[in-house]
């Protein structure tokens, strides 16, 4: 178990690694930081001092050190556009991003298990078809437009919901900022989570029906049958437990590709989180904002990717190692 | 049809049809099987591949899989249709009064659950006991099939099991409501030839401590001659004899059993003895009016070709559906 742990921590380094490697090539490379930061008119021999102040002089193999030790202690620089240091800007805008990826996860988790199991249980239903149908839609839709229609339905036509911003927000905590404690921060969430969630509910939903309905094939399942165990213990015991085991793997990485996707969402609705100052850094070319975005999301994944591989453990016990005494 | 001194029957399978309608036509995969089973009786049940024995097995125990249905017929555990049962009575009944161990150990078993949690949750679905008396009797049940140390691997997952002794569970998990009847569909073929037996035994022997009977399909005749106390034979979704084992065995009266017997390799029977029967059985939309074994029978006559035989006493307890056994005892 603890060989395991450390061999995915291990590979997580490397990942994160390389990871920062394309996000210093991207800082040093892109753009002559200078001319950035210090504007046309300053002297040549000012720009050279800062160069060699800013270590940009010293061998690759030193830079990249510095970066990595500097990231690693949460230290990606100044802003150009801003002039606040980006970790700040960053702390500041993630608690938007993780609260919207947060409702949208479970919403896509929660409705997209149900769903699924429902249309498998009753493949044959008109709801498991209408369900079907409708989630077609869901994949087939692009995420912005699903967003401007949902804006166009509940925010302008129906004035049921804010189309744009976060609401109220209350401070928790240092830097810590919530939207859950005010009813304008929950009504805010909804369209966004909701365009967010959209097309991973749909992937999960799809997955766990076609899971369900190979497993409720299995023979042991069938023995389940034959020994008289009630229907639902079949249905939401053996059959949901062995289905969730790839769910999962996909769900967890999903949760990834959400906060990834969250970039368009967050513009469509003026979402003030980390996807929106990403792309408004991209625009003015803010590398350090750029590169620190990048570094944020492999964590992310990574991180995910390792909650990930310990719950599929926790959950199939083929993959856990024979137990002293379990032998022959 | 009277047994005569027989006592009632546990199981009675009368006419049963079994169908699958498709889009072109409906196919009668079960025309008109019936057989009992007496009480704490092994019946065998042999024929080739495709002749309707594991359909006639998930007909008694309720689990046909749709499109099939029951066409016709009834089945009765003693003396009650369970054949037209809600769905949740049937379930009642499965698992505490008829118990079926399938063909593959490997696959049987939830491998996400430990071998105590299958057995406990079968028990107390059936029986009102606590789940600790539920594991005394778990741990009895898994010790009496022969699992060394069943108090500590009670709590192992079916992979640290080998397929022999996970077949043993199986057996134990089919038993542990006490049904009166077991089903075992071809219980030892993905087995290792050398823990068969000891599968087939510890089967038959548990069944018997019980008073259970055992419904025991198989393709191999040399278990149904050491196991079973009458064997069916069956041959394209009908009964085409069926009788005590010894009379069967060396008295076959359907060309057919004459045919399969050839293929038992006992101590007298030397295989220049063996037969082959010529061709094959046919598909279910493809059966001959009249005898549907008469293009492979040697002794195949005119009547053969236009009128079924229906299954009539041969002998005491003795039936076969043959022209030539109704001609000569007639
Ligand atoms: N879902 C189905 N649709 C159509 N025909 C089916 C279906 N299931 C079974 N059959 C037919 O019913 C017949 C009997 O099948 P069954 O499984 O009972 O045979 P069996 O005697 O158990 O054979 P085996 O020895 O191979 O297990 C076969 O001819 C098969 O083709
Ligand atoms: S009825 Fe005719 S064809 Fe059928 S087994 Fe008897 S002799 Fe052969
Ligand atoms: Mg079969």
């Amino acid at each position: 178990m603890l060989a395991f742990i450390l061999r995915r921590v291990l590979q997580s380094l490397v990942v994160m690694l390389v990871v920062a490697l394309v996000s210093f090539a991207l800082f040093r490379y892109v753009g002559d930081p200078i001319s950035t930061m210090m504007g046309q008119e300053a002297t040549i021999a000012d720009r050279e001092a800062l160069r060699e102040r800013l270590g940009l002089n010293d061998p690759f193999v030193v830079q990249f050190f510095n970066f990595v030790t500097r990231a690693a202690q949460g230290d990606f620089g100044i802003s150009y556009r801003l002039q606040q240091p980006v970790m700040e800007l960053i702390l500041s805008r993630l608690p938007a991003t993780l609260e919207l990826a947060l409702v949208s996860g479970v919403l896509a988790f929660v409705f997209g298990v149900g769903f699924g199991v429902y249309t498998a249980l009753n493949r044959r239903g008109w709801m498991s078809g209408a369900i079907m149908s409708v989630s077609l839609i869901g994949v087939s839709l692009p995420t912005f437009l699903i967003g401007v229609l949902l804006i166009w339905l509940f925010a302008v036509e129906l004035q049921w919901l804010p189309s744009f911003g976060r609401g109220d927000v209350v401070a928790l905590g240092d830097w810590w900022t919530t939207g859950f404690l005010t009813t304008s921060g929950r009504a805010s969430l909804i369209l966004p989570a909701i365009t967010l969630g959209l097309y991973q509910m749909t992937l999960i939903m799809r997955l766990v029906r076609a899971e369900m309905l190979e497993v409720l094939r299995t023979d042991y399942i069938k023995f389940a049958r034959a020994r008289g165990l009630s229907n639902r213990a079949i249905h939401f015991g053996h059959a949901l437990k062995n289905t969730m085991v790839p769910v999962i793997t996909i769900t967890g990485l999903q949760l990834g590709a959400i906060i990834a996707f969250a970039i368009i969402t967050e513009t469509v609705f003026q979402w003030p989180g980390v996807g929106a100052l990403f792309i408004n850094s991209v625009r003015f070319v803010d590398v350090p904002v750029m590169a620190a975005y990048l570094m944020l999301i492999a964590v992310i994944f990574v991180v995910i990717n390792l909650i990930v591989d310990l719950l599929y453990y926790a959950v199939d016990p083929r993959l856990r190692v024979d137990r002293a005494g379990a032998g022959h | 049809m009277t047994g005569g001194d027989m006592q009632e029957p546990l199981l009675t399978v009368r006419d049963l049809v079994v169908e699958f309608p498709m889009r072109r036509g409906t196919l009668r995969a079960l025309d008109q099987v019936s057989f009992d089973i007496a009480p704490g009786e092994v019946l065998g049940m042999v024929g080739e591949s495709g002749a309707g024995k594991s359909l006639t097995g998930a007909s008694i125990i309720g689990l046909l899989e749709p499109p099939g249905r029951i066409a016709g017929g009834e089945i009765r555990l003693r003396g009650e249709r369970i054949d037209n049962l809600p769905p949740e009575a049937m379930r009642r009944i499965r698992g505490r009064r008829i118990g079926m161990v399938f063909q593959d150990p490997l696959t049987s078993l939830n491998p996400l659950y430990t071998v105590a949690q299958q057995l406990i949750q079968t028990i107390r679905t059936h029986m009102d006991v606590s789940e600790a008396e539920a594991r005394k009797r778990a741990v009895a049940l898994l010790d009496r099939v022969g699992i060394p140390a069943a108090a500590r691997r009670i709590d192992d997952y079916p992979h640290h099991f080998s397929g022999g002794m996970r077949q043993r569970v199986v057996i134990a998990l089919a038993l542990c409501a006490e049904p009166e009847l077991v089903i075992a569909d071809e219980p030892t073929t993905a087995l290792d030839v050398s823990v068969q037996a000891q599968i087939i035994d510890v089967l038959k022997e548990i069944c018997a401590e019980r008073g259970a009977s055992v419904m025991l399909i198989t393709h191999d005749m040399g278990v149904i001659a050491e196991t079973a106390d009458r064997v069916a034979v069956l041959y394209a979704g009908r009964v085409a004899e069926i009788g005590p084992v010894r009379d069967v065995i060396q008295h076959a009266r359907h060309p057919y059993t004459r045919g399969l017997m050839g293929a038992i390799p006992t101590l007298e029977q030397t295989s220049d003895r063996l037969v082959q029967i010529p061709g094959a059985m046919p598909r279910l939309n493809a059966i001959p009016k009249g005898c549907a074994f008469n293009p492979r029978c040697e002794q195949v006559f005119e009547r053969c070709y236009s009128e079924r035989p229906s299954l009539r006493q041969a002998a005491p307890n003795h039936q076969v559906a043959c022209w030539l056994t109704e001609e000569g005892s007639a």
